[in-house]
Formats: structure tokens, C-alpha cells, sequence
């Protein structure tokens, strides 16, 4: 099993291309953030008046908003930071697979490439968010931990490309640490909406509090279902993940569940997250406790990738960081 | 309670019976465990608790380390460890936890399962008189009548459970509602976790798991006793009697590298019987890798590391020789050094105290890939490469009829301290090379032969764990994807004298944040013109 190196090369430099863009798509969303608050809502009192009017005894609902405005500069930069964003998925896409290609496995074998499939699906699932809720301004909060978890992965833990050893050489490698990175992706949106769920929340019940960037922030329903949906689709993909490291454990450390530290902070995690939606079904619990809980998760899952990779050893000590 | 008038004084203060009373105390007692702030908080302290395991050493993983763990950090670690934090999942804090939330588990269960018998036999509910105060709400009035409407309606919501009512002033309603897998994949994930929780408790009885070193060059381990075994930790309900037998014979044993000597595979050839192939004696071949046991007799066996074993042969002045490969253990997991004590007795002493001055043991160092500056010899690479070893050769009492128990990968220092084993030799050899001791007894380096680790697990409950996980997950799919919802059509008459009916359609999610208004929007569309919609948005 020869590395390809030109390949290899070729995933760095896309991967550092898509760090940067990022980095510049931040800008522009941070721009509209600051700058959009008015054309935003205007545009939200538009869609509310016709929700409104959804209600009443009438026989059609109109799709689009009936009142269109020509989109402010702002807004048009977050356009602009929304197409970088893309472009920089797509880099950030072929660097991945650049990767598997010049390894000839699934490219998730040490922490960098781990970083690398969390960050991209927390774009991903970011991209579809903003495509169902008007949270594009927000996207700057999103970016911000990823563009730190790909700098991160980028310098300290970066990891020259090379096969794995024997215990992960396993299908179950495709399968097991796949939906573990995915669900980790996922969790960061829920994680970054509950922060500023909180934010809006205070903000709502006192506009002293955050007066100046809470007002900008969307509704707070709007975040607490951005979470609450992102965290829904996550959770079994992340007790999916679980499930299939119980049975790789099975065949490769001869038992299903041994309370290696990785297994006991997936355990606690899960635990947290399954709070997390009984808190929703229990009066006094739901909004910002929830939301509360739900932070508490994502730092579960933080702490999971990095104290358990790179302070304790276990077995899942593959981190390749000498 | 902030109570503006004072309720009337009774006459007789009411004194509940002392079996009411405690009646009372365990009904609140239960209510309390059973609700779902409970619930929550014993998850939270669930999540808490399992934390130090995570953090600390645990003595089931890794005792050495737990010891050292302990001994460093003086009374701290003496109190973390009579409060058992060196064995979190099975201290009595941890399992009282668990053992809540089962409890409060089964108390939130019996209800709602009792419920949900009652609403899968249930009709839906009857339609609102006000349909318009639903959260989505349509309406229209159209030319077709209205048997016509609900007939296209009772087809559109195919799938659905509905019910048709006659309602007063001449309408007629159709109450329907979808998604009842929600419930039912809730009390599945639930149930299933109790099974889990269970097979997994049963399981931890009658596990056993046994480690055991084997020489790569033909020799067997049988699973007769726990004697066969170098280590074993049995379940609570295993004695070590009655062992499933099988017997593994390991051939030959082999490792690749890549060029930066990273390890890329392992596997040894192996054969075994088990069950009738025992009294036949047939022996059926086996490629035992990483990440591929052999599963035989309900056993499981493993092949979780490997080493050397270095050969060594002692000629004796009288002409007797004694060959002798004891396995070696690696302390440096990347260059394979090992190290490690053979120990030979002299041959024909018949004398125990004659014999106990002249025992040998040859110790230190062995290096796959060797390389020696100034005489110091070090590994470079796990391979066997014109391997080395830097032995010190020791004569003297061994301490074996001691009667206390000593490694095979060493010797006993304290015979050293005593001054009754002594260093003779000292040398760094090559295979082939040899060393004469004073006495004329001569070492020889013959070789290294390789040996393998096998693990063997026997779990009679993990299957049904892995199917009660399965059913955990299809159930947590169904409880959180699926959306509960309730549609009603309700069509009469147009007042005013006018021709056509008037169809009301609305629409109501059970589910929070179920993202019902896309397709009750798409239904009430389809439901009030009696054509399935196109892609394009149409209008009235």
C-alpha cells in the first residue's frame, strides 16, 4: 500500500484553500450581521404578515413573500459570503477525498482527517439550515468553531498521510468513525444555536441585556427549532455510530463495551443528549434550560475529540499526534 | 398558595390512619420517582457519575496503572478509592443511579403503554365545531358535492386512520390522523432498553475472559481449566468449571510493515477442534487476524498481540544440554525491545540445596532490530533483523522453591539483594554467538522463535444485547422522525340559498417542532381541489 504523494499534496493544498475561504466567507457573514438587521426585518414583518394571513378564511396561501424588496448591501454580501461558502464545501470536499485516494482508505483514520469529515458536514448541515430557516446572517457564529477546529486540525494535529494499523483495518472503519464524524458535524449547529438561543432569550425577556446584538439576532422559536431539529437528526445517527462501535469493539478488542475512556465520554454524551429531549417534554425545562443542556452535549462531544484523543489513553488513542 | 379567604375551620382535624399515612408516603414517593424531573435529573447524575471513569484509572482496565494512580497521590488516593472511583460502573453510587432510573423508567412505562393499547383501539377524535381556531386552517367553496368531496377526501388520506361523522345542520366531517409510529417506536426504544440493560446485567454473571501467551511454532492451548490460562477474570456465576472445551493449535505467526516500520497486518495460521472434532481428533484450519476471531464452542478467541521468544542453549560441563524459548515481553510497542528472564535448573542435581547454588537464569534485553552504541544495545525496528540480546547470566538460587510465586519475565531481586544469585556474564551476543561461563558451562544464542497473545471471551448474552440495541435504534428512528398529525375535512351545504358546498380543511401536529405546515399546505391544496397538485403552485 504505496501513499500517493502528489495526491496527498494536492488534499492539502485544497484543504488549506477551503480553511481560507471560510475564513473570508466569516467576514462577509459577520458583515451582514452587523449591517442587514433593517432589510432583515422588514423582510421577516413581510413573511409574519403573511403567516398571519394564512389564518383567516381565505383559499390560497401565497408562497412567496408579496412584497419583494431589492436586497440591501448588506444582505447582498451575505449572498456572496452564502456562494463562497459553497465553493469553499466543494474545496474542502475534494480534499477529503483527495485524501482517501492518496491513502487508498476511508479518510478518517487519525484526528486530522476526523476534523476534517466533522467540518465538512457541519457545513453541509449549515448549508441546508439556511436554506430552511432565515438564519443566513448567522452563519458567522457557525463558521467561527469550525474555521478554529480546521486551523487546529490544520497545524497541531496534522498528520502526514499513511496507512493505518491493524486494528483499524476493517470495514467497520467506514461505517463506525463515518457516523461518528457525522453526527459530531451535526451536533455543532445545535450546539452554536443554543448559545445564541440563550443570547435572544435574555435579550426577549429583558432588551437591556444583549441590546445592542440580541436585536439582531432571529426569534428565539426560530433558533430553539434550528437546535431542536438538527439535534433530532443527529441523535440517532450518534446512538447509530455507538451501536456500530459496540459491534467493531466486539470483533476487534474481544468486547462490546469495556468503558474505554472514548466509550464512556460517547456514553455521557448521549446521556446529555437524551436529556436534552426528555427536558423538551417537561414542563419548566423547555427553552433555555433545554438550550442549556444542549451546550452541555456539544461540549461532551468536544471534550471527546480532544481530552480523550490527546490527554487519556485508551484504546482509541489514534490521534497520530506524537 | 396564596389563599384570600381562610376555608372554614373543620370541627374535627382529620388524622389519616397510620396505614394511610404510610399508604400516602409511598404513593407520593412513587409519584415523585416516576415523574419526568426526576427522570432528568437522575440522567444528569447519571452522565456525572460516569465521568470519573473516564478521567481516572479504572482497576478493570488497567490495575498497574490504578496502583501507581493511588500510591502517588497519597490519602487523596486512598479516599478516592474506598469511595470507589477506581471501579465507577460497578461502585454501589453508580449502580443505585441506574438502578433509579430503571425504576423510574418502569413507573413512566406502564402507564403510557396502557394508554397506547387504549388510543391504537380508539377512533380519532371528533372534528372541532370551529375548525378555523386550528393552527392551519383552510377553506373553500367549490361546485362539487359534497359526497363527492369526502369521497376524494377518504381516498387522498389513504394510510391515515380516519373516522366520517353526520354532523348536525346537514355536514359531514372527516377526522383523521397519522403517525402512530411515533408512540410506538418510543415504547420500542424504551422496552428495548430495559432488555439491553438486562442482557447486559445477565451477561456480566456468566462472562469469563482469559488471556494466554502461545508459541507460534505448533504448540496448543486447550480450554480445559483456568489453569491453562496466564490471566482470567471470571463472571460473578463462574467458577472455572465446566469451561465449553476447544483446543487451538498456532502454527506460525506473521506481521507486516510498512517502510517506516508502522505495522500494516498481522495474522497466524492456526487450526483448532471443538465439540465432536475433539474425540476424532480432526483439526480444521483457521486464519486468526486482527479484527476476525475465531468463533467456536461459544467462544471467541483473539489474537491481540505478539513478541519474541529467545532461544537459548546451555551446555553443561558434563556434556548435557538444555534448549529452552521462553516468551519475552515487549516494553516498547514501536521497536518491539523486549525483555525478560530464561531460567534453567541444572540437570541430574538431585540435591534441592546443591541445586539451588547453581541454577542459571539469563535476563535482559532483546532486540529485533538491533543496533549497539557503545555497547548499549537498542531496538530500531519491531522486524526480526540478525536480531540481538544483552543478557546478564545469573547462577545462584532462583528463589523457585520459595514457594512464592514469581513472573516468568523476571527474577526474583531479592535473591539478587540476599547475595544468593549472582552476575557471572555480561554480554551482548548475535544468533549463533555463546558465552563460557567460569564454571565451563556455555550459553548459546541458537534464534528467536515468535509467540502470540490470545485473548478468549465468552459472553452468552451479547447477542441478544446487539438485538435489543437494534430494536433501540429502529424504535429512537420512528419516536423522533416520525410526526404525528391530525387532518379534518369537514364539508356542507353553502348557506345564503347558493349552489356548491363548503370545505373546511384543518390541521393540527402533536409533535413539537414537527414542521407540519409544508404538507398540510400540499394536502388542504389537493383536498380542496380534488386534483393531486403539480409542481408549480396553482391558484383558486
Amino acid at each position: 500500500m504505496n501513499v500517493n504523494e502528489t495526491l496527498s499534496q494536492y488534499s492539502d493544498w485544497s484543504y488549506t484553500t477551503a480553511t481560507a475561504l471560510y475564513v473570508v466567507a466569516l467576514a462577509f457573514f459577520l458583515i451582514e450581521q452587523s449591517f442587514g438587521a433593517k432589510g432583515r426585518q422588514a423582510a421577516e414583518r413581510a413573511k409574519s404578515r403573511v403567516l398571519v394571513g394564512a389564518g383567516g378564511p381565505e383559499t390560497s396561501v401565497p408562497v412567496t413573500p408579496a412584497v419583494t424588496r431589492p436586497p440591501s448591501r448588506a444582505e447582498r454580501i451575505g449572498r456572496m459570503g452564502a456562494a463562497l461558502l459553497v465553493l469553499a464545501l466543494l474545496l474542502h470536499l475534494s480534499a477529503l477525498v483527495l485524501r482517501g485516494l492518496a491513502v487508498h482508505r476511508a479518510p478518517w483514520g487519525n484526528m486530522y482527517e476526523y476534523i476534517m469529515v466533522v467540518t465538512l458536514i457541519a457545513v453541509a448541515t449549515w448549508l441546508y439550515v439556511i436554506k430552511k430557516f432565515p438564519v443566513r446572517h448567522l452563519s458567522g457564529f457557525v463558521l467561527l468553531p469550525i474555521v478554529i477546529l480546521m486551523f487546529l486540525g490544520g497545524t497541531v494535529l496534522y498528520t502526514v498521510a499513511a496507512p493505518v494499523q491493524p486494528a483499524l483495518q476493517s470495514y467497520w472503519l467506514v461505517i463506525h468513525v463515518s457516523a461518528a464524524a457525522i453526527s459530531s458535524g451535526i451536533f455543532l449547529v445545535p450546539g452554536v444555536a443554543s448559545i445564541l438561543y440563550l443570547m435572544r432569550s435574555a435579550h426577549e425577556r429583558d432588551p437591556q441585556r444583549f441590546a445592542r446584538f440580541g436585536s439582531k439576532l432571529p426569534a428565539a422559536d426560530v433558533l430553539d427549532r434550528v437546535a431542536y431539529r438538527t439535534t433530532v437528526l443527529a441523535f440517532p445517527l450518534f446512538t447509530f455510530g455507538v451501536l456500530c462501535g459496540a459491534i467493531w469493539a466486539e470483533s476487534a478488542w474481544g468486547r462490546f463495551w469495556g468503558w474505554d475512556p472514548k466509550e464512556t465520554t460517547a456514553f455521557i454524551a448521549w446521556v446529555i443528549y437524551a436529556a436534552y429531549l426528555h427536558s423538551r417534554a417537561t414542563a419548566g425545562w423547555r427553552g433555555s434550560r433545554a438550550a442549556v443542556i444542549n451546550i452541555f452535549g456539544f461540549a461532551a462531544m468536544v471534550f471527546n475529540l480532544f481530552f480523550i484523543n490527546l490527554v487519556t489513553t485508551g484504546l482509541h488513542s489514534y490521534a497520530g499526534v506524537g | 398558595m396564596t389563599a384570600t379567604q381562610a376555608p372554614p375551620e373543620p370541627k374535627q382535624p382529620y388524622t389519616p390512619s397510620p396505614l394511610r399515612r404510610v399508604f400516602a408516603v409511598v404513593r407520593n414517593t412513587w409519584r415523585g420517582l416516576t415523574s419526568m424531573r426526576t427522570a432528568l435529573i437522575l440522567l444528569f447524575l447519571l452522565a456525572l457519575a460516569a465521568l470519573p471513569g473516564a478521567l481516572l484509572p479504572q482497576r478493570a482496565l488497567n490495575a498497574d496503572k490504578t496502583a501507581q494512580y493511588i500510591t502517588s497521590h497519597g490519602w487523596w488516593g486512598t479516599l478516592l478509592d474506598r469511595l470507589q472511583f477506581f471501579g465507577v460502573y460497578s461502585s454501589v453510587w453508580f449502580s443505585a443511579i441506574y438502578l433509579l432510573l430503571m425504576v423510574s423508567l418502569i413507573g413512566c412505562l406502564a402507564p403510557r403503554s396502557f394508554d397506547y393499547v387504549r388510543s391504537m383501539r380508539a377512533r380519532p377524535v371528533l372534528t372541532p365545531r370551529n375548525l378555523s381556531r386550528m393552527p392551519h386552517y383552510r377553506e373553500a367553496h367549490v361546485d362539487r358535492s359534497a359526497d363527492d368531496v369526502l369521497d376524494a377526501a377518504r381516498t387522498r388520506l389513504k394510510g391515515w386512520r380516519l373516522t366520517v361523522r353526520e354532523e348536525d345542520g346537514g355536514a359531514r366531517s372527516i377526522s383523521a390522523e397519522k403517525g402512530y409510529l411515533r408512540e410506538t417506536g418510543n415504547l420500542v426504544f424504551h422496552f428495548a432498553m430495559l432488555g439491553l440493560i438486562i442482557a447486559f446485567a445477565l451477561g456480566k454473571m456468566y462472562t469469563y475472559e482469559g488471556q494466554v501467551i502461545v508459541q507460534a511454532d505448533g504448540s496448543q492451548f486447550c480450554n480445559s481449566g483456568i489453569y491453562a490460562y496466564d490471566s482470567f477474570q471470571p463472571g460473578l456465576r463462574v467458577d472455572g468449571t465446566d469451561l465449553e472445551p476447544f483446543c487451538v493449535k498456532i502454527n506460525d505467526f506473521q506481521a507486516l510493515y510498512t517502510a517506516e516500520n508502522q505495522p500494516t497486518h498481522y495474522q497466524s495460521n492456526i487450526q483448532y477442534q471443538s465439540g465432536k472434532d475433539l474425540q476424532t481428533n480432526t483439526w480444521r484450519p483457521y486464519l486468526l487476524e486482527v479484527n476476525s476471531p475465531l468463533r467456536t464452542a461459544g467462544d471467541r478467541i483473539y489474537l491481540i498481540n505478539h513478541g519474541y521468544a529467545p532461544k537459548f542453549t546451555v551446555t553443561y560441563p558434563g556434556g548435557a544440554t538444555r534448549t529452552q524459548a521462553v516468551q519475552w515481553v515487549p516494553t516498547d510497542p514501536a521497536t518491539y525491545l523486549s525483555q525478560g528472564a530464561t531460567k534453567f535448573d541444572p540437570p541430574g542435581v538431585t540435591d534441592s540445596a546443591e541445586r539451588r547454588t547453581r541454577q542459571l537464569a539469563i535476563t535482559g534485553l532483546l532486540a529485533p532490530t538491533p543496533f549497539t552504541h557503545g555497547g548499549v544495545l537498542t531496538s530500531t525496528a519491531p522486524e526480526l533483523n540478525d536480531p540481538m540480546v544483552a543478557v546478564d547470566v545469573m547462577r545462584g538460587d532462583l528463589g523457585l522453591d520459595s514457594g512464592q510465586g514469581q513472573s516468568i519475565f523476571s527474577i526474583d531481586q531479592s535473591m539478587v539483594d540476599d547475595g544468593r544469585l549472582k552476575r557471572v556474564a555480561r554480554e551482548n551476543l548475535a544468533v549463533g554467538q555463546s558465552i563460557t561461563l567460569d564454571d565451563g558451562t556455555k550459553v548459546t544464542f541458537d534464534g528467536v522463535q515468535q509467540w502470540v497473545s490470545l485473548q478468549i471471551s465468552h459472553d452468552p448474552t451479547q447477542g441478544f444485547v446487539l438485538g435489543f440495541a437494534i430494536a433501540m435504534l429502529l424504535g429512537l428512528g420512528a419516536s423522533l422522525l416520525v410526526k404525528r398529525r391530525r387532518v379534518w375535512v369537514r364539508a356542507g351545504p353553502a348557506g345564503d340559498g347558493e349552489n356548491g358546498t363548503v370545505v373546511q380543511v384543518a390541521g393540527l401536529a402533536r409533535t413539537d417542532q414537527a414542521g407540519y405546515g409544508e404538507e398540510f399546505v400540499r394536502l388542504a391544496d389537493e383536498l380542496l381541489t380534488g386534483r393531486k397538485r403539480n409542481a408549480g403552485h396553482e391558484r383558486e
